[in-house]
């Protein structure tokens, strides 16, 4: 009989602050304390506060305890699990009352979270079908394959107002019905789950914490459209979420989930994994069929759409792994349940992957309409140290960068691109006062540069001219006129690229000449960087008053452009001086800046 | 397309020599070219030209077309990895932390360029884009290992472990 169940988060996150390891010492210490009947230790996805990882949580108690180390775990099975103490110490603080435990929902991190494409994760094992079975899996399948029509479950998502989570907003049911009217009957269903945004992971965690809803929804929309089978297009990068799509692959074809004559009805398909092969380009979907062909990834003209002549000149359909997610809980909970959710044109929840400078890190599912200031202030936890908000990022590469100005618009599709950004899978960047938006735009350019196909002209040669003219700004030598000459042809570019790539390559530059642009000036005009990012512009100093004299950073300044006599002020010749930082790092009085 | 910077690698064993071909036997036929170099990847630890060729040749095309499709790819590499291969991270969550001063000082440290490996084959050094542990930025990986929450100033003792 168990009677606890020991949950070790297996995201990436947790994983890579050495999860597994504490799942084994977990076995091993209960072997010891003759708890292995009774406890059970399951690894498990993401539980989203991956600033807080690696994360155990203990049921039935719901005990929630955060960066918990190998030597914790003894402390943990003899207290706990042995003796019925809980280890306050280990317990994430806001959970921590008197003499009780509050559940995870009242903390401020989850309270306005509502989990709907990541209801599973941090709850079921992920290598194991019979716990997603538990918990309502493949219910949808059977609901449609049994009491709908193709197009009942067509007309269940497009009422459901489900748009495509992958970045584009596309209605999804549109996108099936017109693959549902194509004649013939090799149609293929695909599933995107080339996260390529860099700081998004909001596909890979549903991938490792609940594989089998994805493949469930695949299985629903070939159903849907007419298609017997599907790909998985995965990043290589993510070896853990390629490992337990694997084992969900498998284990559905052994339940007769996946493969012919599903749960004894006509309908057969079945799932294949193709791994990306690290290009960005390949998440747009023209690139990402050619890339399961065993293409260079490169777009292709449209039309004709994938839904007429896609994957081996097949009608096809291509959705992201969010976007599935989602398909399962549509056809169980109807299309009225999801529309009740979200804003006029955005319905349901969006998943958002929390990052750079913020406290709580991590993966926050929203309904539509929540607005940026709840996400960052409230369930983000605002900027660490005391710093001061300067703007957040959505949509990667393609997005753009949102001031405090604009806070306290609700996040939906159409709201983000009024103000000059886009939804985009769900990358959320925090940017506080000591990053420089010049640079964030010309790293997202030094991006879009290097992954642009070559394809196209405006995108092969236009944005490289923009990197030029980004690099001139922030070593000084550009000019006022510099600046519209950029703005114009960012919209040259968006007008006239071939694919999403080259048009939206143009937004982190245009957003932030947007809201930003006293900063580009005071890079063109006053030769400063304000947030002392950019480095041909700073110079460094040493404060008089704050020099003791120690000849330290003189002593490591490698082009011994620090000068001065002992237990006196230093000086620094900003002529020999290569602005490599080694006297800050030396100076144990804080006496050296950089202006 | 001999390696660039070191001259360690050896260029295929006859069970590597073996295995490639099952490979390209068992994939064959169906539109997998990007499959068969992952393989091939996977053998060797990176494409060789004499890979490329016998890929070409076993599946009846010109090694202008396999590299034309591996060199679209950043995951293909043409030069060999070094015993620690380290990838630093560059993604957004990344950068904003500083993952640009991590890799530079990785750069000096060792004295190699963007995919490049010592002389003596020990390092290599690749930027990366997200490794999704966004909550640890910045953050590097040496082979499967990855470290999390890095400042610059740890860089010489991680690298000093590696023997």
């Amino acid at each position: 009989m168990v009677r606890s169940h020991v949950l070790v988060c297996g995201g990436t996150g947790c994983h890579s602050s050495g999860s597994d390891k504490l799942f084994d010492r977990f076995e091993a210490e209960l072997a010891s304390a003759g708890l292995s009947e009774e406890v059970k230790v399951i690894q498990t996805g993401c539980f989203g506060l991956c600033a807080l990882g690696p994360v155990v949580v203990v049921y039935p108690e719901g005990a929630f305890y955060s960066q918990v180390k190998l030597e914790d775990i003894k402390e943990i099975v003899e207290e706990h699990l042995l003796k019925g103490r809980l280890v306050k110490r280990l317990l994430y603080s806001e959970t921590v009352a008197e003499d009780t435990i509050l559940s995870l929902d009242k903390t401020d991190f989850y309270r306005k979270q509502k989990r709907v494409a990541l209801r599973n994760c941090g709850i079921i094992d992920p290598e194991n079908i019979k716990e997603y079975i538990a918990y309502d899996g493949y219910m949808a399948l059977a609901k449609a394959l049994t009491e709908m029509k193709p197009e009942d479950v067509i007309k269940t998502i497009t009422d459901s107002g489900l748009r495509g989570r992958g970045g584009g907003g596309f209605p999804t049911g549109k996108k099936w019905s017109f693959a549902a009217a194509q004649s013939g009957d090799e149609k293929y269903v695909c599933c995107n789950a080339d996260e390529g945004d860099p700081g998004a992971f909001m596909d890979r965690s549903v991938l490792e914490g609940d594989p089998h809803s994805v493949l469930e929804a695949m299985a629903i929309a070939g159903y849907a459209i007419g298609a017997s089978y599907g790909y998985v297009y995965v990043r290589a990068e993510y070896p853990i979420a390629v490992k337990r799509l694997k084992i969900a692959i498998e284990q559905a074809r052994e339940a007769g989930l996946l493969g012919k004559n599903i749960l004894g009805t006509d309908f057969s398909f079945d799932v294949d994994i193709r791994l990306g092969a690290g290009a960005f380009v390949c998440g747009e979907e023209t690139a990402l069929l050619n890339s399961i062909e065993g293409k260079r990834g490169d777009p292709r003209p449209r039309p004709p759409f994938p839904a007429v002549k896609g994957l081996f000149g097949k009608p096809t359909i291509i959705n992201n792994v969010e976007t599935y997610a989602n398909i399962p809980c549509i056809i169980l909970n109807g299309a009225d349940w999801f529309a009740s959710m979200g804003t006029e044109k955005s319905k349901g929840t969006k998943v958002f992957a929390l990052g750079g400078k913020i406290n709580h890190t991590g993966l926050v599912e929203v309904p539509m309409g929540t607005t940026l200031r709840e996400i960052v202030e409230e369930i983000g936890g605002g900027i660490p140290n005391g710093k001061k908000f300067k703007a957040v990022q959505t949509g990667g590469p393609s997005g753009g960068c949102i001031p405090a100005a604009h806070m306290d618009v609700p996040v939906d599709y159409d709201n983000l691109i009024a103000i000059g950004s886009i939804m985009g899978s769900g990358g959320m960047i925090v940017m506080d006062e000591d990053n420089c938006m010049v640079d964030i735009a010309k790293f997202f350019l030094e991006f879009t540069v290097d992954e642009s196909c070559g394809k196209c002209t405006p995108c092969r040669i236009g944005i490289r001219r923009m990197l030029e003219m980004l690099d001139n700004i922030i070593s000084g030598q550009a000019e006022l006129e510099d600046l519209d000459r950029l703005e114009s042809l960012c919209y040259y570019i968006k007008e006239n690229a071939l694919c999403g790539l080259g048009q939206t390559a143009p937004n982190p530059v245009l957003s932030t000449l947007r809201f930003f642009r006293d900063e580009y000036e005071a890079h063109v005009v006053d030769k400063r960087c304000p947030a002392g990012v950019c480095k041909k512009l700073l110079s460094f100093y040493i404060d008089p008053d704050k020099c003791k004299g120690c000849t330290l950073c003189a002593r490591n300044c490698p082009t011994s452009a620090i000068t001065g006599e002992v237990k006196k002020a230093h000086v620094i010749d900003t002529e020999k001086c290569i602005k490599c930082g080694a006297c800050i790092d030396s100076c144990k009085f804080a006496a050296v800046s950089k202006r | 397309m001999s390696c660039k910077t070191c001259e360690t690698a050896v260029i295929g064993t006859a069970e590597q020599d073996k295995k490639l071909r099952e490979s390209i036997a068992a994939l064959q036929g169906d539109h997998s070219l990007v499959q068969i170099l992952q393989a091939a990847q996977e053998i060797y630890g990176y494409l060789p030209q004499e890979v490329i060729n016998v890929i070409a040749s076993e599946l009846h095309v010109s090694a202008e077309k396999v590299y034309s499709v591996a060199t679209f790819y950043s995951q293909f590499s043409f030069n060999p990895k070094g015993k620690y291969a380290i990838s630093v991270c560059l993604g957004t969550a990344c950068y904003v932390k500083g993952a640009g001063e991590i890799y530079d000082k990785i750069k000096e440290k060792l004295g190699v360029e963007d995919g490049g490996c010592t002389p003596d084959g020990k390092f290599s050094l690749d930027a990366c884009r997200c490794v999704g542990a966004c909550g640890l930025a910045p953050v590097f990986s040496i082979n499967d290992n990855v470290y999390g929450k890095v400042t610059p100033d740890q860089i010489d003792g991680i690298l000093e472990k590696c023997e």
